[in-house]
């Protein structure tokens, strides 16, 4: 059984991001980009399933600019087999194109499973694997934080308002990794060298046949207010004459 | 320690993916394609990607990037700004008075660069050549054969708890062997102190003393920038007896990096270079550039300022020394860029004739000589007695380094001698307190808040890889003699002292925010704090540093 993990290169975690001076987007300029943390989760338990004898190849794909090797080369060094580079230039990628894209990857692979990210921590859109499965018409389970596979079935637990809901759905699907899955591992060094020789290939969205033109445009990004100091009030009529002059509230 | 580590072979271990590090990987592999023969070369980062651990100025002299790569601009080398307008302020605390530049200042035909953005960018030239770069991966430990020599390095295990009990995630660090092991740590390696002590390597030279560089980088209004402008700057908020002084350089985009050296060869232990540097920003020469931009990064790094007469002996059996680990810093340059990517170079070469011998492990004198014989020596010769004559207070250093340099061009007769800095610091009785103002939050800031823009990683289950040796030192030493001077020199607030107000005064240390800078290692004043490897990929995150 073959899984197929979407990966995508987003802003490093540990950055603390800005908006650029003109307020078009985000800075990456000399900005530290790493695979998108639910990703990791994801490989891993794509890796692990492998492990476990239940997938017999592990396949990621990124949809990206060529620097998104180096997140598929860092999946390959945790046990990734195989990986996909879908070329896009620096283009604009929306949810609906990657969706679309990966469908088309799908389409080639025939994976019986798909794990993505629930949610990459640039955009926060938290809509890529749901509109892959609807693309694909497979059902869906989306925030797992277990996945048991057996039978031609995978149940799937999911961390919910006051308890956990466990889901049974038919392969091929749709899952999406959330924060408890799993605790990916370390890289071993022997690997990150071995994963320079696995085969990564790259594809292009024409060649795929996918019009990844954006559909949305960002008007303005813009960083939140800057907090204002505190300030101690002397006694409560100074704080009655603030309130009343000063934040005009009462 | 782990009994089952997996053994890696390499012919040669690079310790540090800095510039020296980097430049002696490139060497190696073009020698290795022109003789037509394999050879193995790794190296081994303890950020989290090359570039990550790197923060300089930098104002670049591309003379030794040309002679490794002549062909650096076509192949998009990150060097996009010369340097055109070149600045030495005196600075008193309302005036700033324009001094000639000291030839060794002098910027002609260099860049104004981002150092780190040139070590990701020598890095993907060597894994085109096919270096095997391990970021991510710290080497702890020195390996040693049963003759003594190096052996090569072990990484640190991952997946130790903070109770040194191994975690779900536990990996066993590796040992990489080599016939040569190169370190290339940067200032005040970790490893490279193991190496002085096994082998005596400072045993003819005088101890190397250091600096503590603190760097931001702001955007400022496009109307108040320059692209190439070098502004440097000494006197003012620094007293006449202490040594440093800040420099400016206007980059791309707007950006404009800011930092402030204060040596650490200091003797009052009140002294604080973070609170000098926010202190620094208020002048008024200084305050309305920044006045109206943000500040986008932080970060510290130490340098080493002994120069020519601390440099140790280089070699020892099965490995060797390169970049400011060594100490191939110029002070009156402050440039230590195009030394280390010498060092580096002439370190491959000699390495690459020695690999062809039986003996491929034993010592690679070769180096050191050919170390005398280049430019390199020369040029760390001649300034010399430059920046120990301002041991004796900025107004003789100022006349001593004119004198020198104008008279007697580094070639006078005699060579300064000095301490090492852990001895200079002097009881909190001998010293005024210094009180500093607060900070603004608009140009200056407190530490927490600049650590914040050090991007840090540090996963918070591990060892604390600042050891004390003492554990009583830092309250019954540090704390009564000095007044705890560990919670000033730091300038990522690691250090605090807890507990004073009833009675009970312990050290805390905050092991999470160290920006891997090594003044601890270097100013303690009994030598009691050492500073090891986290787990690797831990530390800063620097961006354009
Ligand atoms: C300014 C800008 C810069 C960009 N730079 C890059 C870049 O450097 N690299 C890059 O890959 N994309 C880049 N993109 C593309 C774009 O951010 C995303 O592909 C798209 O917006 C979907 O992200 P999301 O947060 O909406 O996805 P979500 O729906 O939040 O993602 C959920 C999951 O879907 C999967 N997934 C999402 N996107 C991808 C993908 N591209 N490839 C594989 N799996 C994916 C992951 O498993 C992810 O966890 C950039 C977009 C913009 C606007
Ligand atoms: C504030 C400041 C300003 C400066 N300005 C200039 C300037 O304008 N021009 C100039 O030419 N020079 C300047 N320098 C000096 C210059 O930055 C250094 O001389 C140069 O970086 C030295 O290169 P290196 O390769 O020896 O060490 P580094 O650049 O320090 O690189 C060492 C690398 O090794 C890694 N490492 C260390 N120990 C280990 C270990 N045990 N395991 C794995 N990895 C390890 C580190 O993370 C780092 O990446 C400045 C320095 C400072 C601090
Ligand atoms: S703990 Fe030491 S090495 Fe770390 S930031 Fe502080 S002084 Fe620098």
């Amino acid at each position: 059984m073959k899984v197929l993990v979407p990966v995508k290169r987003v802003v490093d975690s540990n950055t603390k991001v800005r908006a650029k001076a003109d307020e078009t987007g985000v800075d990456l300029a000399n900005v530290k980009m790493s695979m998108n943390p639910f990703d990791e989760i994801a490989v891993e338990e794509a890796v692990r399933l492998k492990e476990k004898g239940v997938a017999t190849e592990v396949v990621v794909v990124s949809c990206g600019a060529s620097s998104s090797q180096e997140t598929l080369r860092t999946a390959l060094a945790v046990g990734a087999d195989r990986a996909i580079l879908v070329d896009c230039g620096d283009a604009d990628l929306q949810p609906l194109a990657v969706a679309k894209l990966l469908k088309a990857v799908s389409d080639k692979e025939n994976p019986q499973i798909i794990i993505a990210g629930k949610q990459a921590i640039d955009d926060d859109a938290n809509q890529v694997g749901q509109m892959l499965a609807a693309l694909q018409g497979w059902p869906q389970v989306t925030f797992a934080s277990r996945v048991d596979v057996a039978d031609g079935k995978v149940k799937v637990t999911r961390e919910i308002d006051g308890g956990l809901e466990t889901l049974e759905a038919s392969l091929p699907a749709v899952i999406t990794a959330d924060l408890r899955l799993n605790e990916p591992r370390y890289a071993k060094l022997p690997d990150v060298m071995k994963a320079k020789k696995r085969p990564l290939d790259t594809t292009t969205p024409a060649e795929l046949g996918v019009n990844v033109t954006p559909r949305l445009k960002t008007l303005k990004v813009s960083e939140p207010p800057k907090r204002q100091g505190g300030g101690k009030v002397a006694d409560v009529a100074d704080l009655v004459n603030k309130l009343k002059n000063e934040a005009k509230v009462i | 320690m782990s009994a089952e580590r997996e053994i890696m072979e390499f012919d040669v271990v690079i310790v540090g993916g800095g510039l020296s590090g980097l430049s002696a990987a490139i060497r190696l592999k073009q020698l290795a394609a022109e003789a037509g023969k394999e050879l193995e070369v790794c190296v081994l980062e303890k950020g989290s990607e090359v570039g990550a651990h790197i923060l300089s100025g930098a104002c670049f002299e591309p003379t030794t990037l040309t002679e490794l790569i002549p062909d650096w601009k076509e192949k998009g080398a990150p060097l996009t700004v010369p340097t055109i307008d070149d600045n030495f302020i005196l600075l008193t605390e309302r005036r700033a008075i324009k001094m000639p530049t000291p030839p060794q200042m002098e910027n002609e035909g260099n860049y104004i660069i981002s150092m780190a953005n040139l070590c990701r960018w020598l890095g993907e030239q060597a894994d085109a050549l096919g270096v095997q770069i391990f970021p991510g991966f710290a080497a702890a430990e020195v390996l040693y054969d049963e003759a003594g020599g190096v052996r090569g390095v072990a990484t640190g295990d991952m997946g130790i708890g903070k109770d040194g009990q191994q975690t779900a995630n536990y990996q066993p660090g590796y040992e990489l062997t080599a016939k040569q092991t190169i370190f290339a740590e940067g200032c005040r390696g970790s490893l490279t102190r193991d190496l002085f002590e096994r082998f005596d390597l400072r045993k003819d030279a005088q101890p190397q003393t250091y600096g503590v560089g603190i760097k931001e980088i702001w955007e400022i209004e496009p109307a108040k920038h320059k692209p190439g402008k070098l502004v440097h700057t000494i006197g003012w908020p620094l007293g006449a007896a202490t040594y440093g002084g800040s420099a400016l350089y206007h980059m791309e985009n707007n950006q404009i990096a800011i930092m402030f050296v204060v040596g650490l060869d200091y003797k009052n232990p009140w002294l604080s270079p973070f609170e000098e540097f926010q202190r620094f920003k208020t002048h008024p020469a200084i305050r309305p550039l920044l006045e109206g931009g943000r500040r986008l990064a932080y970060g510290a790094r130490s340098l080493s300022e002994g120069g020519f007469q601390s440099i140790p002996k280089l070699t020892f059996p099965g490995g060797l020394l390169i970049g400011d680990t060594a100490g191939f810093l110029n002070v009156p340059k402050i440039k230590g860029g195009h030394t280390a990517m010498k060092s580096g170079m002439l370190a491959a070469e000699a390495v690459f004739e020695h690999l062809q011998k039986e003996d491929a492990g034993t010592e690679v004198t070769a180096y050191s000589d050919n170390i005398r014989k280049s430019w390199l020596w020369k040029e760390l010769y001649e300034a010399r007695n430059i920046r120990p004559s301002f041991r004796w207070g900025m107004w003789f250093g100022l006349g001593y380094s004119a004198l020198d340099t104008y008279l007697f061009r580094g070639r006078a007769p005699w060579t300064f001698s000095i301490l090492p800095d852990h001895e200079e610091i002097e009881e909190k009785e001998f010293h005024p307190k210094i009180d500093y103002p607060k900070p603004d939050g608009v140009i200056t800031f407190d530490r927490l808040s600049s650590v914040f823009l050090s991007n840090i990683n540090h996963e918070e289950n591990q060892i604390c890889h600042l050891r004390l040796r003492d554990e009583s030192a830092p309250v019954n030493i540090n704390l009564k003699k000095y007044a705890a001077p560990e919670t000033r020199y730091c300038p990522a607030g690691v250090y605090e002292i807890l507990g004073e107000e009833e009675g009970n005064p312990r050290l805390q240390i905050n092991a999470q925010n160290c920006l891997h800078c090594k003044t601890c290692d270097i100013k303690d004043p009994t030598q009691n704090i050492r500073w090891t490897t986290p787990e690797g990929g831990s530390g800063p995150n620097y961006p354009n540093m």
